[in-house]
């Protein structure tokens, strides 16, 4: 297998803030090679927005990557200054988001956007950047895409807005793109487009992603692996369908039950009791010991990550579906 | 766009015919122009001529009729007291009024925003801490204190800066103005100081609340990602989310500037029209009262009117709003 496009190590952000020292994200690691798309799921609060804008830069005090590496196409990010970052956003990574009525501006046209983020990294003549620009659009499915760039993000329904935003982000053939969450605000069915056309823009670009959502069925439909996260960790990863099929993390396994589609017909769904604890002051053990129906004594430390073929979960009791695997 | 403007000029049209009615009647509740005008031992034919010929013997409704009928032709009646037409009074003094307030309210405006973006781009830091602390006493200090002080500390102790007056001016087209000469320049640059701290002020609060709630948007989050610079989005991105309370603030201020110099006027002996209506007031000079007035409802229709115009040109959603 070739070298990843994306080798996140240990990654550490912390948030220090008056109430104390907030650790959003503590201990973060995850390759993604080129074209994959990795799922990065969790409840809220869980840390995957904040892990996300760290794989940018894009922290906001009083937050900061504390330590860990972030190595894209070889690079590490983490030791760039401002303006070496500045020039890798967009141009190799670039993110997209939850709200794309939120995310662009109403006051410009798609056109002057579009164009602000050519410019940000490229030379291009007015013409060159507009045929750039509509290119990009009908890469996404906006139909009419010359006319188009003369209007403003009011004029288009919000599945059209996330495609443009889904546009600016691909403007520079980034290898690697975040996508935060980008059709939890739409309809169903548009849903589902934006979702195989993101995965066949992958396909054909060779574009990775790190799809993040907090609902498992949406991201399974397109992530060939996984990555569950927990309190700011990454508490079990591997392939989609092994994951789904066989859990070793009581809390993926408590996931899966909640899937509607998993449920046996006529049988409740079960919720994991309880909430996503706190993350400033975390007790010390395993994060997930108050929820869970398995903790001992031994739960009292903290797991750490056991590997297993091209798997790997935190756990001391990992859930057995199948028998071969010994707790 | 066209409907747009016609419908906003139709309501200014209305709001003015509303204005106009209510200065007339408010001017005439207040006291008798007569006693004022005629010595209190004129004969009683001397009074009743005089009545006449004012026109203050027909009923209100007829002196309005009349008055709206010379307004619009141009003639807004002549000064009881200095027996001139207003018209000529009032203009011979708003130019005077005119570029003290717009050099004041623009300055404080281009240089409160400047102040007030830094200080909510980087809250934290020290500059921005001071710029916060000034603006407060921007807010809390008396504007006549603090006209009395400039003219006290720069003109007395210092003598750098002229006490008041407007210095030499310059004709153009056959106005009068300041600001072209060095001479004149000087005069304006207390009064404007003066006038100009309150509005400094509040430019910089609104600056810093927009730029501080703007930045952390996803708008802005997302312009990051896509590696746009600071500095463009600053430029291109921020300025021009802030702008709309940034606008309509400088057009209120504006507006309430121009008809409420007074005491900036007053403390710096500022030929301008804050203290011609003061004086008027003071012997019920009812015509240039009433002028004054119905110009001040004119500027502040006019003002809001293009104020209504920029924004429909800067934010496409006013747009549509308003052809929709
Ligand atoms: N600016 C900040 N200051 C302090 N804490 C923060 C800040 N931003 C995020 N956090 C904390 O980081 C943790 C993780 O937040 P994050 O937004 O990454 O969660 P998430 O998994 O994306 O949740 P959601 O599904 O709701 O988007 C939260 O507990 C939050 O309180
Ligand atoms: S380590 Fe213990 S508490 Fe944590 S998930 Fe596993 S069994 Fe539950
Ligand atoms: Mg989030």
């Amino acid at each position: 297998m070739s070298d990843p496009v994306l080798s996140v190590k240990d990654l550490k952000t912390h948030f220090f803030t008056r109430a104390g020292v907030v650790k959003a994200v503590d201990g973060v690691s995850f390759d993604l090679a080129e074209g994959e798309i990795m799922g990065l799921v969790g409840e809220s609060g869980s840390g995957k927005t904040v892990t996300g804008f760290s794989l940018l830069g894009l922290v906001d005090a009083p937050g900061r990557i504390v330590s860990g590496s972030v190595r894209l196409k070889g690079t590490e990010l983490t030791a760039l200054t401002d303006s070496e970052l500045r020039s890798r956003r967009g141009h190799d990574i670039s993110m997209i988001f939850q709200d794309p009525i939120a995310t662009l501006n109403p006051m410009l046209t798609i056109g002057q956007q579009m164009r602000m983020a050519i410019d940000a990294h490229e030379r291009l003549s007015a013409r060159a950047a507009e045929s750039r620009a509509a290119e990009l659009l009908t890469q996404v499915g906006i139909p009419s895409a010359k006319e188009r760039l003369r209007a403003y993000p009011h004029e288009f329904s919000g599945g059209m807005r996330q495609r443009v935003a889904i546009a600016i982000a691909l403007l520079h053939r980034p290898a690697v793109i975040v996508a935060d969450e980008p059709t939890t605000a739409l309809d169903v069915s548009i849903q589902a487009q934006i979702l195989f056309q993101m995965r066949d823009l992958a396909r054909e670009t060779g574009t990775a992603m790190v799809w993040i959502s907090h609902d498992l069925a949406v991201v399974s439909s397109l992530a060939s692996k996984l990555a569950v996260m927990y309190a700011g960790r990454i508490v079990e990863q591997g392939p989609t369908a092994t994951l789904l099929r066989d859990p070793r993390h009581p809390y993926t396994a408590g996931l899966i039950a909640s899937l509607p589609a998993m449920a046996a017909p006529g049988t409740p769904l079960t919720q994991i009791p309880g909430t996503t604890p706190s993350l400033l002051s975390l007790p010390a053990g395993c994060p997930f010991a108050p929820r869970c129906d398995r903790a001992t004594d031994l739960c009292k430390a903290d797991p750490d990550m056991t590997h297993q073929d091209n798997r790997g979960w935190r756990c001391f009791h990992p859930v057995t579906r199948t028998a071969e695997v010994p707790a | 766009m066209l409907g747009f403007i016609i419908q906003r000029f139709l309501q200014a049209v209305v709001v003015m015919a509303v204005m106009s009615v209510i200065v007339f009647c408010g001017v005439y509740a207040i006291g008798n122009p007569i006693d004022i005008v005629i010595p209190p031992e004129a004969t009683q034919e001397i009074r009743e001529a005089a009545i006449r010929r004012l026109g203050l013997d027909l009923p209100l409704y007829k002196q309005y009729f009349i008055f709206m009928g010379n307004l619009l032709q141009g003639d807004l009646g002549r000064s009881f007291v200095y027996n001139v037409p207003v018209l000529e009074l009032i203009g011979g003094r708003l130019p005077a009024t005119l570029e003290l307030v717009l050099i004041s309210v623009i300055s404080a405006t281009v240089l409160g925003v400047s102040l007030g973006v830094y200080a909510g781009y980087r809250p934290e830091s020290w500059i921005s801490k001071t710029i916060m602390g000034v603006s407060v006493l921007g807010f809390s200090v008396p504007s006549f204190w603090v006209g009395l002080i400039l003219i006290l500390f720069f003109a007395v102790n210092l003598g750098w800066l002229p006490a008041g007056g407007r210095g030499e001016t310059v004709e153009i087209w056959g106005v009068a103005w300041s600001f072209p000469t060095l001479d004149g320049l000087s005069h304006i640059v207390l009064p404007a100081v003066n006038l100009a701290l309150f509005k400094l002020a509040m430019m910089i609060r609104l600056a810093r609340a927009g730029t501080r709630e703007i930045m952390l948007t996803d708008t802005i989050k997302f312009a990051r990602a896509a590696g746009i610079s600071e500095g463009t989005i600053l430029r291109r991105h921020l300025l021009k989310l802030i702008s709309i309370p940034i606008l309509t603030v400088f057009g209120l201020e504006l507006g309430s500037t121009l008809a409420f110099a007074v005491v900036t006027e007053t403390i710096f002996s500022w030929p301008g029209v804050g203290k011609l209506i003061i004086d008027s007031i003071g012997v019920l000079d009812r015509p240039v009262m009433v002028a004054y007035l119905i110009l001040v409802a004119f500027l502040f229709v006019t003002i809001n009117f293009v104020i209504d115009l920029v924004f429909a040109l800067i934010d496409p959603r006013v747009r549509q709003g308003a052809t929709s």
